[in-house]
């Protein structure tokens, strides 16, 4: 290999194009980094030198590159979004070691690598010279593959696993085809000097076909090449092509344990930018796929975010918080955090403290039992758990017998932080005040709120699924197991909010025959039911579509029973469930397959109950 | 009035002429399902706040209609947004979204906030 020149001035719009992005990347970087609270700020460098960076870099690769997550989704989606990325990373690698073993001297200038093929002339054919053609000749394959795959997939999404793509806008289109074009250019510009500089299947052959092109005007292919990349370098900060140099920023953010907490923190600014509008989320969520109304999903919520859109406002409201687009998203962006910061930038500033709530003292007792406004509004499965504490021969109290100070969930996701810490604080007092050392309680939402914002040491919290699966574990109340089939609706705060899975199955399965659900809808990806407090922009009327749609997947089967484990979720089903498949929570199920040790002591749980002991 | 030392409650329509309706079309504009109440009061037998205090959503309901709004701020201050009024609501209004919208518009004086962009 020998230097034919090192400098022509059509490098200078990449050239250009680089000095900019690198300059851009860097103040942002350094904006996104500097807007940290101090305390995750510290935690972010310390992360850099630990053990966690190489984490990090296996992340990485493993996202930025190869897109493992959609892979596991869709493998001819993943395989795209790999081509390209994989691809193209490749080229500037193999460019760059090139470059290192013929013309070492020249790594300082940053366009060299780029455009090797012009400044270099082969002189002596050599095998690792041939290599070098053509394994850069196969990653321009590889990326083609990918253009191809994407160009298809603008008509038929559906190919690749994709109902609904995102509808882009002017800027993201124009990097697009922008990206697109790149690599066309770059085969054209290296097929017109493949015959002095060398190349292989690709770049010979195309060479053949445009070595009719004059040298003179073979020199606009390599403007052509370096145009479009300083282009799509200048079309980078408008556009969802950021996700590229934010994703891999994110991702140490994540592996060194930062979250989120209010909007503008450089967690959600990096989050915003990791979006690269793929659309997968839109499919995964049901008010997009099920109610039909796209317009709020995580995808366009998170655009609104970025362009300072006031729209956010209000999309904030528009979302059950059900984290199927969490679970979705490749990029693991936590949308659902990004609605909640809106949505306490939104809450008013003069909150309630709740200080006519009077101080209680419900009694001694080791176990409390908190069943929460939503199971009141369900007797059916409050006896039940009655039932169930009093046959397991705890010393338990009812903890909301009487009255119940809500758990404040609900009011976390309205944004009102102050009032809600203000619930939270009387419900913890009244559980310190009894001594308790197990609390238990029939609602997920409460028992997610229990886990997260509950500083209740030395107590420990208890789904009544965890609960009842210990009870039968120990032997401590027994069951026949009857053969009606269940299907199991995972609820959304206790699955993908507070990771319980085996629990509720273990009991369905010890009392009736737990039947399969298609695992696109089964654990994680289990479907919102509909009825999630978090929504307050939704319309009784799609409401009730999403409803019926989850209630239509998950009795596909016809099984005899629904069983769930969140009082919410059994009312919503409820409303649809008419002549099919009954609904009941799993507490009821398991009553009716308890073999009682003692006689029932008839209508014993009576109003004046409220501090209900029993030995 | 003869005083018997005790009393109906006077009628709360007094005069809707001079009633002031600012509140009533602005929360039926804002949350669309409100002109659907029935004013049935099923909210307030499961209200969870109103265990505790004298509060009472289908009186809130009342009030703002008949444009009595002064002391509506501390009366809606009670509730815990819990939802479980609006999970037995048998005309299914949106009131977790009605209480807090109400809430806004009392929440005086109110800024609506920015959604600024992050970088640049």
């Amino acid at each position: 290999m020998e230097e034919r020149f090192s400098f022509d001035p059509f490098v200078l719009p990449f050239t250009i194009g680089m000095m900019f992005i690198i300059i851009y990347l860097s103040i942002a970087a350094g904006k996104v980094i500097y807007d940290l609270p101090s305390e995750d700020r510290k935690k972010f460098f310390r992360s850099l030198f630990s053990w966690r960076i190489f984490v990090s870099i296996k992340d990485i690769i493993c996202e930025c590159l190869l897109h493992v997550r959609i892979f596991r989704r869709n493998r001819v989606l993943g395989f795209m979004h790999m081509s390209i990325a994989f691809g193209w990373f490749m080229i500037i690698v193999l460019g760059h070691i090139e470059v290192k073993l013929y013309a070492p001297h020249r790594l300082n200038l940053p366009y060299f690598p780029i455009f090797f093929r012009y400044f270099m002339k082969e002189t002596e054919q050599t095998m690792q010279g041939a290599f070098f053609f053509f394994i850069m000749d196969f990653f321009l394959l590889l990326i083609f593959i990918g253009i191809g795959m994407a160009l298809y997939k603008r008509f038929n999404s559906r190919a690749m696993g994709m109902r609904r793509t995102t509808r882009l806008k002017m800027a993201d289109r124009i990097a697009l085809y922008t990206l697109w074009l790149i690599f066309p250019l770059r085969l054209l510009a290296e097929s017109h000097t493949a015959e002095i500089a060398g190349g292989s299947f690709l770049t010979n052959t195309v060479g053949y076909l445009v070595g009719v092109v004059p040298e003179d005007y073979g020199r606009g292919f390599w403007w052509a090449y370096s145009i479009s990349l300083g282009m799509f370098f200048f079309a980078l900060p408008g556009s969802r092509y950021m996700h590229i140099p934010t994703e891999a920023l994110l991702i140490l953010f994540k592996n060194a344990g930062i979250r989120s907490r209010k909007k503008g923190d450089g967690v959600a600014t990096a989050a915003i930018y990791s979006c690269s509008r793929c659309g997968i989320c839109i499919d995964a969520c049901q008010i997009s796929s099920a109610a039909r109304k796209p317009k709020d999903t995580a995808v366009y919520f998170i655009r609104q975010l970025r362009e300072g859109d006031p729209a956010a406002l209000k999309s904030a409201e528009n979302c059950f918080m059900c984290g199927r687009c969490v679970q979705a998203c490749p990029v693991g962006i936590d949308s659902i955090r990004l609605r909640q910061n809106v949505r306490e930038l939104k809450a008013p500033k003069d909150q309630s403290d709740y200080s006519y709530l009077p101080a209680m003292d419900i009694g001694q007792a080791d176990v409390l039992y908190f069943s929460g406004c939503m199971t009141r509004n369900m007797p059916s499965i409050l006896y039940s758990m009655k039932k169930i504490l009093k046959e397991s021969g705890d010393n338990y109290l009812h903890m909301d017998a009487s009255s119940t100070i809500c758990c404040g969930r609900p009011m976390l996701l309205s944004g009102q932080i102050d009032a809600a810490r203000a619930m939270i604080m009387k419900n913890t007092e009244i559980i310190r005040l009894s001594g308790a050392r197990t609390l238990i309680t029939s609602c997920p939402i409460c028992y997610k709120v229990f886990c997260e914002q509950y500083s209740l040491q030395g107590v420990e919290i208890l789904h009544h699924s965890q609960y009842i699966d210990r009870l039968i574990k120990e032997g401590r109340i027994e069951v026949e197991k009857s053969s009606l089939n269940v299907v199991y609706h995972d609820p959304c705060d206790l699955g993908r909010g507070s990771k319980v899975y085996k629990e509720p199955r273990r009991v369905i399965d010890a009392v009736a025959t737990l039947t399969s659900i298609p695992s696109a809808i089964d654990k994680k990806k289990a479907l919102c039911c509909g009825g999630s407090l978090a929504n307050t922009a939704l319309s009784e009327g799609s409401r009730r579509t999403v409803t019926e749609d989850a209630y239509k997947q998950l009795t596909a089967s016809s099984p005899d029973v629904l069983a769930t484990a969140c009082p919410l979720c059994k009312k919503t089903f409820e409303g649809v469930s008419e002549g099919h498949s009954a609904v009941k929570d799993i507490a009821q199920i398991v009553v009716e397959a308890m073999v009682e040790k003692s006689p029932v002591p008839g209508k014993e749980n009576s109003k004046n109950s409220s501090a209900h002991i029993t030995a | 009035m003869i005083d018997f030392g005790y009393g109906i409650t006077r009628s709360n329509r007094l005069n809707l002429d001079e009633a002031d309706l600012t509140l009533a079309r602005k929360m039926a504009r804002r949350e669309k399902s409100f002109g659907t109440c029935i004013g049935c009061g099923t909210c307030t037998a499961g209200c969870t706040a109103g265990h505790f205090t004298a509060y009472n959503p289908r009186k809130i309901q009342l009030m703002i209609l008949n444009g009595q709004t002064e002391n509506l701020k501390e009366d809606l201050e009670k509730c815990m947004l819990c939802g479980r009024c609006q999970m037995l609501c048998p005309r299914g209004i949106s009131l977790r979204s009605l209480w807090s919208k109400l809430y806004r518009a009392l929440d005086a004086p109110h800024k609506t906030p920015s959604v600024t962009r992050d970088i640049f």
